[in-house]
């Protein structure tokens, strides 16, 4: 019984030696893709300030989000970080709740890469080529404009010019925001080249994302759960197969896996940043200004981010496998970022 | 001979072949845990033994005052912005003075980790006299290199390092300029996005308060309920619907605790997110239900006659419990409490709701501070782009491993050594 006692005391010591509630150190939630990014500035930030490192939460850019427009207080972090942009339905949440003025910073872009083994063929595929082998449902192969349940079995099926192995391609779940990039850029870009498909976006635009965005679920795209590595091992044991991710898993395993060509464009850092490579988002983080001056530090780590030292074409998060955005475009967030200016909401039109 | 013998003769062989079949299934059940146990674990250890070791590299560095624009070592401020890259750049160009152009001194530089400056700056800090001296240092490689001299000849080949800098390591390696030591960082420091740099303490202090805070609160509770259920409690309907509702909480998937969390502590208690004491009090919720079933198990198995003797000899009910049947029933109840605290280590989903899933370097140093726990820590690892998190992952199952083994071995020995059979 006395060793109970002695736990009881120890507890009640590690509870009681911090004083709760007031918050020094910054807050930060939002998209896993940002996170190994956003987590390489804060500890550089940590160790080269007096500030502590902040702290940063891997909850997803929606689930980041919603956390950030809860309130302004110290309970609720200070910035999120979202592989996409912020949606005006989050914008008037923020607004209803009381954060009026947040400031949007641009960091770069994140490539969506298709890749096989480097034991694999050389691959040249068109976003076509990808919608055809991906999708549900796709346009008849005669020619005629109605849809059929995805009949292609092989590559070969899809283009002639491609070889003649099963269409297996492993990537994330549906929960992953890397999913919702693929489906966007890849098979709803491939989707888009058919015209008839396209006029159908102005005509009944739920009908459109539901045959431009759907995957096939007959087995020949198989969902690899949200770890990333796992799609490389995938790959590596079956040179046969296509794995789906991000383009910082391709360029840290480029011994392992390559890129798969879309329209003979290979992704690399000038291709992603100039656009020519069409698959890659932007990706964001949002200040509270609010908070600015009230948490020590936000302002600084900002500066960290939008300094050419970090993501700039030389910078410590290209290593990392941040593709920059071009100069300019840089130059203006960062001035964005500095004189924290506020989101007007002129940014959704 | 009668009819019944004749019959138990003809049977009998059968029956010992089927004794021998029912045996033989049960040998191969436990043969295919154990084969599944020692695939885990040769798995996870051949990939994860390299996350303890760790090369460094033998440069000279000279505290040259003009390269680290430091003209006085005392002054805080010049010491925090003195630029250390530079002097190890500026070694690692003097070890290969033929390196010509941007790319291949970047090249070069990339060698080195990044933990190289800081470690420089903390030498200065302490001994300011060593500005304008010239050191033999061994310093940390970045993990690219470090995993390269750890691959076997075959595997060097597909390394993430150019074939400049694969010769570069060849050469380093041949005239012994690099050494394996031990890797220290793995056990003194915080996360980190450098795989060498990285750290499982801060995890481990996470997992600790958590812990101290869960077993604080749900051993007592636990014990008290289970107590009053089962020795003082009337046997009514309202009892029962307790009894089915600790059964049901047993089997609420741990996901729901961490909604509940999320939803009182930090919501309407307004507790700050991501620290031990809310996840404690989360696992807290989960490991009741475990600890009140096992506790109540073990005062059941506590014999009647000891408890009516003592009221025999005129013992008061409370001093039944206290002095007879808690002390015979403790060793069932720690047991139930370890193998519960045990279920709590290895628990993330709940931690996800409350903010424990982060990135976090500082060490915690209380229940208050913001920190996360073992399990999260692998999962965080296993999600990391780099190739050397691979074998820290695996590094950090070992040592959470450890830590299960070690509290069931603590169950086992404890329940062999306090058991008593009547």
């Amino acid at each position: 019984m006395k060793n109970t006692h002695k736990l009881v005391l120890a507890a009640a010591l590690a509870l009681s030696s911090v004083p709760a509630m007031a918050r020094d150190t910054v807050s930060i939630v939002g998209s896993s893709t940002v996170y190994p990014f956003a987590t390489v500035v804060a500890e550089r930030f940590g160790r080269n300030t007096s500030f502590p490192t902040p702290k940063i939460e891997s909850t997803g850019s929606g689930g980041g989000l919603k956390l950030f427009c809860q309130g302004v207080g110290t309970q609720h972090p200070d910035i999120t970080n979202a592989s996409r942009r912020m949606k005006q339905s989050e914008f008037e949440l923020c607004k209803s709740n009381g954060v009026k003025d947040i400031t949007e910073v641009q960091i770069g872009y994140d490539g969506l890469v298709v890749a096989n083994s480097v034991k694999g063929p050389d691959l040249d595929i068109s976003l076509r080529d990808l919608y055809l082998a991906m999708a549900k449902d796709v346009p008849n192969p005669n020619g005629t404009e109605e849809l059929v349940a995805n009949p292609y079995k092989t590559w070969k099926d899809v283009n002639p010019a491609l070889p003649n192995v099963k269409i297996e391609v492993v990537g994330p779940p549906p929960t992953s925001g890397t999913r919702d990039s693929f489906n966007e850029l890849g098979v709803e870009g491939g989707c888009k080249t058919f015209p008839w498909l396209k006029a159908m976006k102005d005509q009944d635009k739920n009908k459109y994302k539901s045959v431009c965005r759907s995957i096939r679920e007959d087995g020949h795209y198989i969902e690899a759960g949200e770890n990333d590595n796992l799609i490389i091992q995938k790959l590596e044991s079956s040179p046969n197969i296509l794995g789906v991710f991000g383009f910082s898993f391709l360029d840290q395993n480029r011994s392992i896996v390559k890129a798969v060509k879309i329209k003979g464009v290979s992704p690399n850092m000038e291709t992603v940043g100039s656009g020519e490579y069409p698959m890659a988002r932007s990706m964001y983080f949002y200040v509270k200004k609010a908070h600015v001056g009230v948490i020590p530090g936000i302002q600084e780590y900002v500066k960290e981010f939008t300094n050419d030292r970090a993501w700039g074409d030389e910078g410590y998060l290209a290593d990392k496998g941040l593709i920059p955005s071009p100069k300019n475009e840089r130059m203006k967030w960062a001035d964005n970022a500095k004189s924290l200016s506020s989101m007007t909401g002129k940014e959704f039109e | 001979m009668s009819v019944t013998t004749e019959q138990v003769r003809k049977t009998l062989a059968r029956r010992y072949r089927a004794e021998k079949r029912f045996k033989a299934y049960g040998i191969c059940a436990i043969s295919i845990g154990l084969l599944a146990l020692l695939l885990l674990f040769t798995d996870i250890i051949g990939k994860g033994y390299r996350a303890f070791y760790e090369y460094s590299v033998a440069l000279q560095i000279t505290f040259d005052p003009e390269s680290l624009e430091i003209d006085d070592p005392r002054d805080l401020e010049q010491l925090q912005y003195g630029n250390y890259e530079a002097v190890v750049r500026e070694a690692l160009q003097a070890r290969f003075p033929g390196v010509e152009g941007r790319e291949g001194r970047r090249a070069l530089a990339a060698l080195v980790s990044t933990a190289a400056g800081y470690r420089l700056r903390e030498m200065l800090e302490n001994s300011p006299e060593l500005l304008g001296q010239t050191r033999t240092l061994w310093l940390q490689l970045n993990d690219d290199a470090d995993m390269f001299l750890k691959s076997s000849e075959a595997k060097r080949k597909t390394a993430r390092l150019s074939d400049q800098q694969q010769t570069w390591m060849l050469e380093l390696e041949q005239s012994d300029e690099v050494r394996a030591g031990f890797n220290h960082s793995l056990f003194t420091r915080g996360d980190s996005r450098e795989p060498e740099q990285a750290g499982i303490l801060g995890a481990i202090l996470g997992s600790f308060f958590t812990m101290l805070v869960t077993l604080a609160l749900s051993f007592p509770i636990g014990v008290a309920a289970a107590v009053y259920l089962e020795e003082f409690a009337p046997k009514n309907r309202f009892t029962d619907f307790i009894e089915v509702n600790i059964n049901n909480l047993a089997a609420v998937p741990s996901i729901i605790f961490g909604l509940l969390g999320l939803a009182v502590f930090i919501g309407l208690f307004g507790m700050p997110r991501s620290v031990p004491l809310v996840g404690g009090l989360v696992l807290t919720l989960m490991t009741l239900p475990t600890i009140i079933i096992s506790s109540r198990a073990a005062i059941k198995a506590v014999p009647p006659s000891i408890r009516q003797a003592a009221m025999g000899l005129g013992a008061s009910k409370m001093q039944v419990v206290l002095q007879f049947v808690l002390p015979l029933a403790l060793p069932g109840m720690l047991t139930g409490g370890i193998i519960g605290m045990a279920q709590a280590l290895g628990e993330t989903a709940p931690l996800l709701m409350i903010g424990m899933v982060a990135f976090i370097v500082e060490l915690p140093a209380g229940a208050m501070d913001a920190a996360t726990v073992l399990p999260v820590q692998v999962f965080l690892w296993a999600s990391s782009p780099e190739q050397s998190f691979v074998t820290m992952t695996s590094a950090a199952i070992m040592v959470l491993m450890t830590f299960l083994i070690t509290m069931n071995t603590l169950a086992v020995v404890m329940r062999k050594r306090l058991e008593r059979r009547w």
